[in-house]
């Protein structure tokens, strides 16, 4: 498997007015073509680490890391004009609530044309064609309609499926997906995580899937890291996670109620301050 | 003592129209005291406005609510208050930005006219999990589920027998919810309350709840006992789907890449 990503001790820092606050505190990982997935709860940083790949970070967090490497450039040597070609062309994220992420003055096939004409010479007509196309390919019914609709027209479902179409027009490598279906229904979700596999594995993307849904997350992703606190408790292949030896991935598992299981009261995580060393 | 105990909470045949839109569409249920009932379906399946229509947040235009056997009017009465609070789900917006905790609990006491405001308020923070030395914080310098401990606290501080929970986890991290549920189902005991839950999680709704509604487009699909949903006796196919959702993503056969 080659590898797409190769990310070694990634630190973001955020200066305040009450001294440094460390969000991500040494990350390591790698990533091929695989569904990779990163859980953690608010705060444990997992989130800044999708956007520092991405180069979404503030401009005035400090980013360090001895490697950030994405196919064999690396990241934070390259120029903002080149970051700027490889963002929405070759790596593209997926953020949480379409409502929020989607432009509300401008219709939905626009948007999708607008990434594309950025990072491709195509004509309108082509542009117009290949924008349906892709929303059919994300499984929307009547995509000549959808075309035309701004997003508050559309359902939440529908949003992110518009957002997914957008984000893989150009057909980008490395997909980071920053907790894509949390602002959707449970069914709706799964219809999402559906068209978000099939793509993956029809065209070969490596994909970052961070979550707080750590039973979610392994059963959609092949492998999984654990974050708390800025940095990685455990990695651990996502069948395997029932085995999983942190404490804290156990007490995220164990916490959420299942349906049949009669636990009162719920376990709690008992944190250790040891964990965040 | 009267053999038949009057229910906590009978909803009969409920209508809400937002101008022409029926967002619920002749709902009926009916909770009994203690009991805690649970509300589940996707968005727009009328479950908060169900929720709303009681705390008298939602324009019903048919139908009727009675609330320990009294029958309620158009206009809820302060007494109303007193007996039904309501926890909402988003712990970030439900309390005021510029009052400090003190000012929020101290707020619905002397609405009602409550004496020994001093004591309840310590005991209502106390109760909750939170130390006295939260009173005099604002919400900004909270966690989320600090804030919804708040909420439920400003909820509880008037002594209610019914408590309508909308959504009241899901806006936290699945170990804070765990925290939350669990303070909630102790409330429940200790004080005999009354609970109407509603939630999209069915799993949260089935640790919780001994009863639960599954509604969609504004109406009833099914009711049944949590027991029976655990054992996947459900007679709709729309209640199947949303339990197998609520199981996780499970791959179609794929032949090996």
């Amino acid at each position: 498997m080659s590898t797409l990503l190769t990310v070694k001790d990634l630190r973001v820092q955020f200066p305040t007015r009450t001294g440094v606050v460390d969000a991500v505190r040494g990350v390591s990982f790698t990533l091929g073509r695989e569904r990779l997935g990163i859980v953690g709860e608010s705060g444990s940083g997992k989130s800044q680490t999708g956007r520092a790949i991405m180069g979404l970070t503030p401009p005035h967090a400090k980013i360090t890391a001895e490697t950030l490497n994405f196919d064999g450039k690396d990241l934070l040597q390259i120029s903002a004009a080149e970051r700027r070609s490889l963002r929405g062309n070759r790596i593209a994220m997926i953020l949480q609530d379409p409502k929020y992420s989607l432009n509300p003055v401008m219709s939905i096939g626009r948007q999708i044309v607008e990434t594309l004409r950025t990072h491709e010479k195509v004509s309108k007509a082509e542009a117009r064609k290949r924008a349906i196309d892709m929303l059919a390919a994300v499984q929307i019914r009547d995509p000549e309609r959808v075309y035309d609709l701004h997003p508050h027209e559309v359902s939440g479902g529908m949003g992110q499926r518009a957002m997914i179409a957008m984000m893989l027009i150009t057909g980008p490598e490395l997909l980071i997906a920053d907790e894509p279906t949390s602002a959707l229904d449970v069914t709706v979700q799964l219809d999402v995580l559906r068209i978000l596999d099939n793509l993956v594995r029809d065209r070969g993307m490596g994909l970052i899937f961070i979550s707080h849904d750590l039973r979610l997350v392994s059963s959609f992703c092949d492998r999984v890291i654990v974050m708390y606190a800025g940095h990685i408790v455990e990695e651990i292949a996502a069948k395997d996670l029932h085995n999983a030896k942190h404490p804290y991935t156990q007490g995220l598992l164990n916490c959420m109620p299942k349906i049949g299981a009669n636990k009162h009261p719920l376990p709690v995580l008992d944190r250790k301050p040891e964990w965040a060393a | 003592m009267k053999t038949s105990e009057p229910k906590a909470l009978v909803v009969d045949k409920l209508e809400v129209t937002f101008d022409r839109f029926r967002a619920l569409r002749g709902v009926s249920l009916d909770v009994m005291p203690g009991e805690s009932f649970g509300l589940v379906g996707e968005s727009g399946s009328g479950k908060s406005t169900l929720l709303r229509a009681i705390a008298g947040l939602a324009p019903t235009t048919g139908g009727s609510i009675t609330v320990n056997g009294k029958l309620l009017g158009r206009n809820r009465t302060k007494a109303f208050y007193r007996e039904v609070q309501m926890v909402f789900q988003d712990p970030y917006g439900s309390l005021h930005p510029r009052q400090t905790v003190d000012r929020l609990l101290l707020e619905p006491l002397a609405v009602h006219g409550f004496p020994d405001i001093e004591k309840r308020i310590l005991r209502a923070l106390d109760e909750v999990g939170l130390g006295s030395s939260f009173r005099f914080r604002y919400s900004h310098q909270l966690s989320g589920g600090q804030r919804q401990r708040v909420a439920i606290a400003r909820a509880l501080i008037l002594e209610p027998s019914i408590l309508l929970l909308d959504e009241p986890t899901s806006a936290l991290d699945a170990s804070v919810q765990a925290e939350v549920l669990n303070l909630l189902e102790q409330i429940r005991r200790d004080r005999k309350l009354t609970f109407l839950m509603v939630s999209h999680d069915l799993a949260v709704v089935t640790h919780m709840c001994d009863r639960l509604m599954v509604m969609q487009n504004g109406a009833e699909v099914e009711r049944l006992s949590a027991a029976d949903l655990a054992r996947h006796k459900v007679t709709q196919d729309y209640t199947r789907n949303l339990l197998v959702a609520s199981e996780g993503f499970v791959r179609p056969d794929v032949p090996a890449a």
